[in-house]
């Protein structure tokens, strides 16, 4: 790859959120070093197809945006305002980054998930200043007008600087909460990527692989902390299913149904391995819990059934630790397949008071098939047509769609 | 950096406070301030009167409108303020987090705007 366009590319894709984090770490003006990191990207595309791509493209870059940054803060302030600035831009100098940058990226992470931040913010946020996201392609991925989107960010950026949140990473005893949030922000971006089963949306899909890509390097950066293995396992194992879960025609393919030899086994094995390393470390928590879920789904690869035993446990451990009605639908299901419908029914008609169950699709979908198995037939009717209309994936309908005229037509097999 | 933390408490609670619990309170603030001056972080800081003895003055149409009472009636009041010198929020928000009056009240934490 010898194209000065394709090789910034490349550098922009490994090294945006490094070099990103290196410049803003000591003013924490992110927007500031975003824009010298775009102009110096840009002085790039426009001299290194003439004068040929420098041998250290990362340094280049690095030389050229600070040159600029530099610039900016001389126009921008008088010779006394600056001073502040150009005292810690020299400190920063002294830093010479040579060959080797100091990876920042972690701080970096932790500012955008700082809990001063606006959650909303924190994971968009993530996606720009680690990722290079464009706000227009973010706002895209979290369905916000891209207006909305850019105004969210820049009041986020001007927090960051104005409110004073430093660019560290948390002592040991403050990091399992702080990271909670960090871990949180991702598995959001994960979703929003995720939400597109359909895969028809190509930047949204492209969210939870970039998700995952985090995931990755706050592992690598944090290799003993079980909730960062946790929460990448979890998301490896449902990648690992990505083109299981449609049929060619789009049709969306329930979990139980799913062929498994459409499963991506590597994916899978990874994801069990982080689990294992995991499970070393000495502590439980939630995305751990679920990722284990998620393993003792894929047992079937083996066993020919999903380990429901585990998995009711492991909802009761999750239901501990969340305390959320989704977790004890979940756990309602899981407990129909080992103590029979009717006990999965009655776990989840302790749930009824929960008000925001009324809206919820799962619970209805989830009510509607066990009350076939146990026969009241007109109940499962009403339960579906309910979950129905909560229902807002088309392929999703037409299987509740499915199965509800399989009601009028005749005893289904169990 | 500087910032500032706003102490607001319910007054009613705190008048209602037994004759022991509000000297314990008192205590409380004052180890606390000690902690600030022997960390080197303190500029300033003081208690404030009750709300009721606070006068809100507005110019208006080149009138001024001198009103008895606070400037918002709130459910907590403005019961007292330091003025810190920290690293960073982070920093700030740990002594925000030792005041006696987080935890019956919030502290809002605000940088200085320099002038």
């Amino acid at each position: 790859m010898t194209d000065p366009a394709s090789i910034a590319e490349e550098v922009a894709r490994s090294s945006y959120g490094k070099l990103l984090a290196f410049l803003a770490a000591r003013t924490r003006d992110v927007a500031g070093a975003e824009d010298a990191l775009s102009e110096a990207f840009a002085t790039a595309l426009a001299t290194w197809p003439n004068q040929g791509v420098p041998s250290n493209p990362r340094a280049w870059l690095l030389t050229v945006a600070r040159r600029k940054r530099l610039d900016t803060i001389r126009r921008a302030y008088t010779s006394r305002q600056a001073e502040p600035h150009l005292a810690l831009l020299a400190e920063e100098l002294t830093m010479e980054p040579a060959a080797d940058l100091p990876d920042e990226r972690l701080a970096l992470m932790f500012v955008c998930a700082h809990p001063a931040i606006d959650p909303s913010a924190r994971a968009p946020l993530m996606l720009q200043t680690v990722l290079g996201f464009d706000a227009a392609a973010i706002a895209s991925a979290f369905l916000t007008a891209p207006a909305t989107m850019g105004q969210r960010l820049v009041r986020a950026k001007a927090r960051i600087k104005l409110a004073g949140i430093p660019f560290r990473v948390p002592d040991r005893a403050e990091v399992p909460e702080r990271l909670e949030f960090v871990l949180d922000a991702i598995y959001a971006a994960f979703t929003a990527g995720w939400t597109d089963p359909a895969g028809t949306e190509p930047r949204r899909r492209n969210l939870s692989d970039e998700a995952i890509w985090l995931g990755r390097l706050i592992v690598s950066l944090l290799p003993e902390d079980p909730e960062a293995l946790g929460l990448l396992a979890l998301m490896l194992y449902a990648d690992a299913r990505r083109a299981a879960r449609r049929t060619q025609d789009g049709e969306y393919i329930p979990l139980d149904k799913q062929d498994i030899a459409a499963w991506d086994t590597d994916l899978i094995e990874q994801a069990e391995a982080l689990l294992l390393q995991a499970s070393s470390c000495g502590a439980v928590g939630r995305f751990q819990l679920e990722a284990a879920i998620q393993s003792a789904h894929v047992v079937r690869r083996r066993t020919g059934h999903p380990d429901w035993q585990a998995i009711v446990g492991l909802y009761d451990a999750l239901w501990a630790i969340t305390g959320s009605p989704v977790v004890a639908i979940n756990r309602a299901v899981a407990l129909a397949e080992v103590a029979g419908a009717a006990a999965g029914l009655a776990a989840l008609e302790g749930l009824s008071g929960d008000a925001r169950l009324a809206e919820y699709q799962p619970y209805w979908a989830a009510r509607a098939g066990l009350l076939v198995r146990t026969g009241a037939l007109t109940e499962a009717s009403a339960a579906y047509e309910r979950a129905i209309g909560l229902e807002t994936d088309p392929a999703v309908r037409r299987l509740l769609w499915q199965r509800s005229s399989q009601i009028r037509q005749g005893p289904l097999p169990c | 950096m500087k910032y500032m933390l706003l102490i607001h408490v319910s007054e009613a609670e705190m008048a209602a406070l037994s004759e022991t619990a509000a000297t314990e309170q008192m205590a409380a603030y004052g180890a606390y301030t000690q902690a600030m001056i022997q960390a080197g972080v303190m500029i300033t800081g003081d208690r404030l009167r009750p709300a009721s003895t606070a006068t809100t003055v507005r110019v208006a149409g080149g009138k001024s409108q001198v009103l008895d009472g606070p400037y918002a009636e709130t459910k907590e009041q403005l019961g007292g303020f330091y003025i810190v010198d920290v690293p960073d929020l982070d920093a700030a928000l740990s002594w925000a987090e030792r005041c006696p009056g987080a935890s019956h009240g919030a502290i809002e934490v605000r940088p200085v705007w320099a002038m």
